[in-house]
């Protein structure tokens, strides 16, 4: 709905429809627009209408038939809580169209094809490619059109629609602008059937038009998240420096403390190829201060299930070793944690690293160094830790 | 950077020139330097929305090497620097890497730590490294060190989806190096960055063997989920783990399941 207002604001043609919560709005919104109409979960997924998510409904009284299964319904782990009630366009043919960058070829791209629909890839296909200092230009975009084997009027219709579709990619800051699909409408103008965006958060504080938006901010997990995960986005939020989050709940009973962005892959990887079961997926690195990592720290060990923690990290760089162990004895002391008693490993090699040794020695603990591989680390973890 | 023996010969902060700082002068622009000294390469340290100003400078100076630190530089500013760069001829690195560093000769950036760090970790050879995450660039330094391997060029290309330079890019660069025998490579679930690497090696074939180890297996299941690095996400079945371990694989190249068995992969490429 979000990208659907985005090309409104921008006067790109859209379906006519409105959001509702409950069955009776859902009868009246398809009265108000004249059936048939579209009833669309609303939910952050992809292949929803494989799902189930979309419908057509003929009459206003089986609109609301319809908005009465789905409301409630759970869709990829979300609840449906609004739907969309949307005139079904007669349309007369559908065209693909989307706006994404290549990380091959280092520039935005713009991928077309006829017959758009649930199976994109069957159709044949153009990609062309933009330069950002250029931007797309109006005979590109005829081009486009002309190559996708259209003709006169509806050339037009398209490649205007291009253009558009092309600045609200660019303006917005979006990393994906897909309309899958649009159609012709009798008179050739062109109709967005179905929208999707996503946008740069890096962009967001500097892209004045998205800020005017406010719109919802969506964690990327592919699920709803957890108490547990929102809890820990707000740790990490409680100040900039460093990273001590980014975490994803599983259900096993060994917490993890690792880091930071490929090294977590690799120590999640290798736990789990000992016979380790993780209670969470984290990343600690850019030297996060000793409250968060003590906050992160009480966060996992209070998890209902964790007996045991691992804190495992690549040869750090720029991270100071002392202050990450001190943020994890930290955490476990203010859960009356006795962190010697406690099944707990350490491999934290790097920068302050005899400084760490003596502060985790003083608690009859020791620190694994750069001599224990990240392999044999996780596998200690796994084997040793047990009881 | 100045301690492991990299020649520091300016620094540019708009609005401090005439400053020092560890006794190497501060200009307001990379022009002012230029006019004194060659450069060679330049290190871009600045917040993210600032990147796109200082790296154009760079580029227009005619700098050519840039290695960009900052993470969370805008996609659309990315592509346009890398557009002029690619005008210019200069090559870039990151952003969001760590930097680059050749064993006991130089290094740019933060790769590697304090001096100490540095040389504990790193030690010269034969091998390269060029990984997708800076702190496995020295994990994977420090496992070949560990081992007796020594490392010629170590290359933390930059976590992002975008990033100037890619696997495909710096091999040809590797396989002219003289210095170099053996190329590791460390990949990550997401984008196209393997593929492409596989693919080049398949049509145009490099003389020097590759080691690749690829991170994250367990993301393969959790597809729209991002991890780490911006450029980590499965989307649908593209960008798997398996995906990409199987077109490297059909391309000849070596991979290996699990980190530690690195070492053992490439001293058997070197004796080979």
């Amino acid at each position: 709905v979000e990208s659907k207002r985005i090309l409104a604001v921008e006067g790109l043609s859209i379906p006519k429809g409105g959001l509702v919560s409950n069955p009776g709005e859902a009868e009246e919104k398809a009265s108000e627009l004249g059936c048939p109409v579209y009833v669309k979960a609303q939910v952050p997924i992809h292949r929803r209408s494989a799902l189930g998510g979309v419908k057509l409904a003929a009459t206003p009284a089986e609109a609301r038939r319809v908005a009465s299964s789905m409301l409630g319904m759970r869709l990829g782990g979300w609840d449906v809580e609004r739907l969309l009630v949307e005139e079904a366009v007669k349309g007369d043919g559908q065209v693909f169209i989307a706006f994404a960058y290549s990380d091959a070829l280092k520039q935005p791209l713009l991928l077309a094809s006829l017959r758009g629909g649930a199976s994109v890839e069957e159709g044949p296909s153009i990609a062309k490619e933009i330069r950002p200092s250029r931007g797309l230009q109006p005979f590109q975009a005829r081009q486009v059109s002309s190559r996708l084997g259209l003709r006169g009027k509806r050339t037009i219709a398209l490649s205007e629609f291009l253009i558009r579709a092309w600045s609200v990619f660019r303006d917005y800051d979006a990393t994906l602008l897909e309309v899958n699909p649009l159609t012709f409408t009798p008179h050739s103008g062109v109709v967005a059937l179905d929208v999707h965006m996503q946008l740069d958060d890096d962009a967001l504080e500097s892209n004045e038009a998205l800020r005017k938006l406010q719109l919802p901010s969506r964690p990327e997990l592919g699920h709803p998240p957890t108490p547990f995960e929102l809890r820990a986005s707000e740790i990490d939020r409680t100040d900039y420096r460093g990273v001590a989050g980014r975490v994803l709940e599983f259900s096993g009973d060994l917490g993890l403390l690792i880091g930071g962005g490929g090294a977590s892959l690799t120590i999640f990887d290798a736990i789990r190829r000992h016979g380790g079961n993780p209670a969470n997926y984290c990343e600690i690195g850019g030297n996060p201060t000793v409250r968060k990592t003590a906050e992160l720290t009480k966060l996992i060990l209070t998890k209902p299930g964790v007996q045991k923690l691992a804190v495992i990290t690549n040869v750090l760089n720029n991270t100071r070793v002392d202050l990450l162990v001190r943020g994890v004895l930290k955490g476990m002391m203010e859960l009356r944690i006795d962190p010697g008693k406690y099944p707990v490993l350490f491999r934290v090699p790097g920068s302050w690293e005899e400084e760490a040794r003596l502060i985790l020695e003083a608690y009859g603990l020791h620190l694994l160094g750069r001599e224990t591989s990240l392999e044999d680390a996780a596998r200690l973890a796994v084997e040793d830790l047990g009881r | 950077m100045i301690c492991y023996g990299t020649r520091v010969t300016a620094g540019v902060v708009p609005g401090k020139g005439g400053e020092e700082v560890h006794g190497i002068p501060v200009f307001d622009t990379v022009r002012e330097v230029l006019s004194r000294a060659p450069i060679r390469a330049s290190v871009i340290a600045v917040p993210p929305l600032s990147v796109r100003s200082a790296a154009l400078e760079a580029i227009d100076a005619g700098v050519s090497l840039l290695i960009i630190m900052t993470e969370r530089v805008p996609r659309r500013d990315i592509v346009e620097v890398i557009e002029w760069a690619v005008e210019a001829g200069t090559r870039i690195i990151g952003p969001n890497s760590l930097g680059m560093i050749s064993p006991g000769r130089w290094k740019l950036g933060a790769i590697g730590g304090r001096l100490d760090d540095a040389r504990k970790a790193y030690s010269p050879g034969p091998v390269a490294i060029l990984s997708r995450s800076g702190g496995m660039t020295t994990e994977i330094a420090n496992l070949l060190t560990a081992n007796g391997i020594g490392q010629s060029l170590c290359v933390s290309i930059g976590g992002d989806y975008i990033v100037g330079s890619t696997f495909s890019d710096l091999i040809p660069v590797l396989d002219d190096d003289r210095g170099t025998e053996c190329i590791v490579v460390f990949g990550e679930p997401g984008g196209t960055k393997e593929e492409q690497l596989a693919d080049y090696v398949r049509k145009h074939g490099v003389t020097k063997p590759i080691v690749a180890f690829v991170a994250g297996k367990f993301v393969d299941a959790m597809p729209w989920t991002r991890f780490g690095h911006a450029g980590v996400m499965v989307e649908g079945d593209r960008g798997s783990v398996a995906s990409k371990v199987r077109s490297l694989r059909e391309a000849g190249v070596t991979v290996v399941d699990e980190l530690s068995a690195i070492p053992q992969a490439v001293r058997r490429e070197l004796w080979r």
